[in-house]
């Protein structure tokens, strides 16, 4: 059914080293994977097994040892610094497990700091923050201050971040690792409705698998390596 | 956008020193207290050429025996001093030309401060002498009488040294001289210096009809260089001709030269301590917001403009510890008043501290500078930081 779709994610024969000390650890090895337009992909596995690493090559964050990424027709290994910044400014939204949020701004401003690399206008930016906003259901705490939000909020201010620049990927680091049940599931239903209602494409890292049951396709990763893929 | 970005994250870094208050306070106390200590070191070598030359009138020679560094070991018999006098340029007054030949001996005096016993100048003048220093005025009493024993003491010298109180009496070789007046000449070197008349003085220190410097008013600033060559072309004369601004320059070059030298060997071994300080806050400002910086550039933000912010900030501490430190330098030394030994006329020279604009200004650069050696590192490593990795760092 996927090959029917339009990929927008083709990573080849991808290789990934790290050095710890004076070892060469191998964290990917020689990995393929097709993602179409649309899916909401979960990757599973043991800490260690490559899946943050591919989440973060796929995300412009680290740059493969061998191997390709294409990523809406673009080969993104191959991009310069520079290149990299801007496009991840421009495709991509990341949703971190420690939110990540800048504890001096308010919850509008943190939404507001991916616009801040556009050429958009004060105002159309202030526009597009609350209304990132009000889509995660926080239009009522833009004035908030991270501390003074809910580990729950606080993702959702993270969401509202990632989606604020309406970038064709969202990638999701363990995104419900750091909350309760409750506040969990609100931050899946909401990553759901993105996937389900505005056709996001959203690749999430998880240990969890009742999230992971969210997704419509999961891959488990072992040692730097696919081993199954299974369809919800 | 470029300049942008470097605004917004600049501004994001600012905002969040109040976080960072104690550390940032540490860097900035550190680099105000060694601008403080620079600057006072540095303001004692602008005090003493200040003093030095601010009685260096440009229409103002002054003539010693060829050969002879200063005053001390120039001498001239009464025939040269009336040739000296004669020369073409010389301003015309009253009594004739405005040429004072002078006498100088030093003389043991106790300091206000210690007790102890330093070098006084006593300078031997002619009447002239007023004329050809018009800026001297007196202040108190009145100018000595020719033919006695009186005498009329610098400012300076009177808040230095004991016993120059008006209607004292000092007792000089076998004589006793009564201060009569206090002359003030614009804070310039003289005001460290006591005045009598110089044809008492001579049998007094049994000098003859000797001297040993001729001061002289000119016409106009451009009468020396005529007035030089008639001079050094004469036969019967042996002397060295200057202006006197280039005369006390050469004075007070030695002492303020190794004075501004000694201030900077500080500046610079206590720079690099201060430098330190701003490191060691930096490096603790980037690693606790290292995740910060690598949300922001995982967000696209570039390296350069978080390169920048880490700078600015450094120079901002640097800025503040430079005003901060030259503004406790001004208000604590500036005016500060002592004396030292002027090594080339051998006796005490009086003079403030003098915190300068040009030394403040100095002050803030050299802090900006310790600001941005401090930063420079610490900005490398936060731009060179693998993003993917701090990111999870908490």
């Amino acid at each position: 059914m996927a090959a029917e779709q339009e990929i927008i994610v083709s990573v080849r024969n991808l290789y990934k080293n790290f050095h710890r000390g004076s070892e060469e650890v191998e964290v990917l090895k020689g990995l393929s994977l097709d993602i179409p337009r649309g899916e909401f992909l979960a990757l599973m596995g043991p800490s260690g097994s490559g899946k943050s690493t591919l989440l973060n090559l796929i995300g412009g964050l680290d740059r493969p040892s061998r191997g390709s990424i294409v990523v809406a027709g673009q080969r993104i290994d191959r991009l310069s610094d520079a290149e990299l910044a801007a496009w991840r400014a421009r495709s991509v939204g990341f949703i971190f497990q420690m939110y990540n949020l800048l504890p001096v701004l308010t919850a509008e401003r943190n939404v507001e700091l991916p616009l801040l690399l556009t050429r958009l206008s004060r105002s159309e930016r202030k526009r597009r923050s609350r209304l990132a906003l009000k889509l995660v259901g926080l239009g009522d705490r833009m004035k908030h201050y991270p501390r003074q939000l809910s580990g729950g909020q606080e993702q959702r201010v993270g969401i509202a971040r990632a989606i604020v620049t309406d970038p064709m990927l969202l990638l999701c680091d363990e995104p419900t690792g750091d909350l309760d049940r409750k506040s969990g599931t609100e931050i899946l239903d909401l990553l759901s409705r993105l996937n389900r209602e505005h056709g996001k494409t959203i690749i999430m890292v998880t240990h969890d698998p009742q999230a992971a049951a969210r997704a419509s396709r999961t891959l488990h990763f072992d040692k730097g390596a696919l081993l199954v893929e299974s369809a919800a | 956008m470029w300049l942008s970005q470097i605004f917004q994250v600049t501004l994001l870094n600012l905002r969040n020193l109040k976080e960072r208050a104690a550390s940032s306070l540490v860097a900035v106390i550190g680099i105000a207290g060694v601008v403080t200590i620079v600057v006072a070191v540095l303001s004692i070598a602008e005090g003493f050429r200040k003093t030095m030359n601010a009685a260096g009138a440009p229409d103002r020679a002054v003539v010693l025996r060829s050969g002879s560094a200063s005053e001390m070991i120039s001498f001239f018999s009464g025939d040269s001093v009336r040739l000296i006098r004669g020369g073409p340029g010389v301003a015309q007054g009253d009594l004739g030309p405005v040429a004072s030949a002078e006498l100088f001996v030093i003389i043991d005096l106790p300091k206000r401060t210690t007790g102890t016993t330093a070098n006084v100048p006593l300078r031997g003048v002619e009447p002239a002498a007023f004329q050809v220093r018009p800026e001297l005025k007196i202040v108190e009493g009145r100018k000595f009488n020719t033919g006695t024993r009186e005498l009329v003491v610098g400012r300076s010298a009177q808040r230095e040294f004991a016993g120059l109180d008006l209607g004292s009496v000092l007792k000089l070789g076998a004589n006793d001289w009564t201060v009569v007046g206090v002359f003030d000449a614009g804070g310039s070197l003289t005001e460290s210096e006591i005045w009598c008349d110089a044809r008492v003085l001579q049998p007094a220190y049994r000098r003859g009809n000797s001297f040993q410097a001729v001061y002289v008013k000119l016409q106009t600033p451009r009468a020396l260089s005529e007035y030089r060559r008639a001079l050094l072309t004469d036969p019967r004369l042996n002397v060295n001709v200057q202006r006197e601004s280039e005369y006390l320059a050469s004075q007070s070059e030695a002492l303020a030269g190794f004075i501004t030298f000694l201030g900077s060997a500080i500046a610079i071994i206590m720079g690099a301590g201060a430098a330190f300080a701003a490191l060691n806050t930096m490096y603790t400002a980037v690693a606790s917001r290292s995740r910060e910086i690598a949300t922001l550039r995982a967000l696209g933000f570039n390296r350069g403009p978080v390169v920048i912010s880490v700078l600015a900030e450094a120079l901002l501490l640097g800025l503040l510890g430079g005003v901060l430190g030259a503004a406790a330098a001004y208000y604590l030394f500036d005016g500060f008043t002592t004396s030292t030994m002027n090594w080339q006329s051998f006796s005490q020279v009086a003079f403030a501290f003098a915190v300068t604009p040009r030394l403040l200004a100095t002050a803030v650069i050299y802090a900006l500078t310790l600001g941005l050696v401090g930063g420079v590192l610490p900005a490398w490593r936060a731009a060179r930081l693998p993003i993917s990795q701090a990111l999870r760092e908490l």
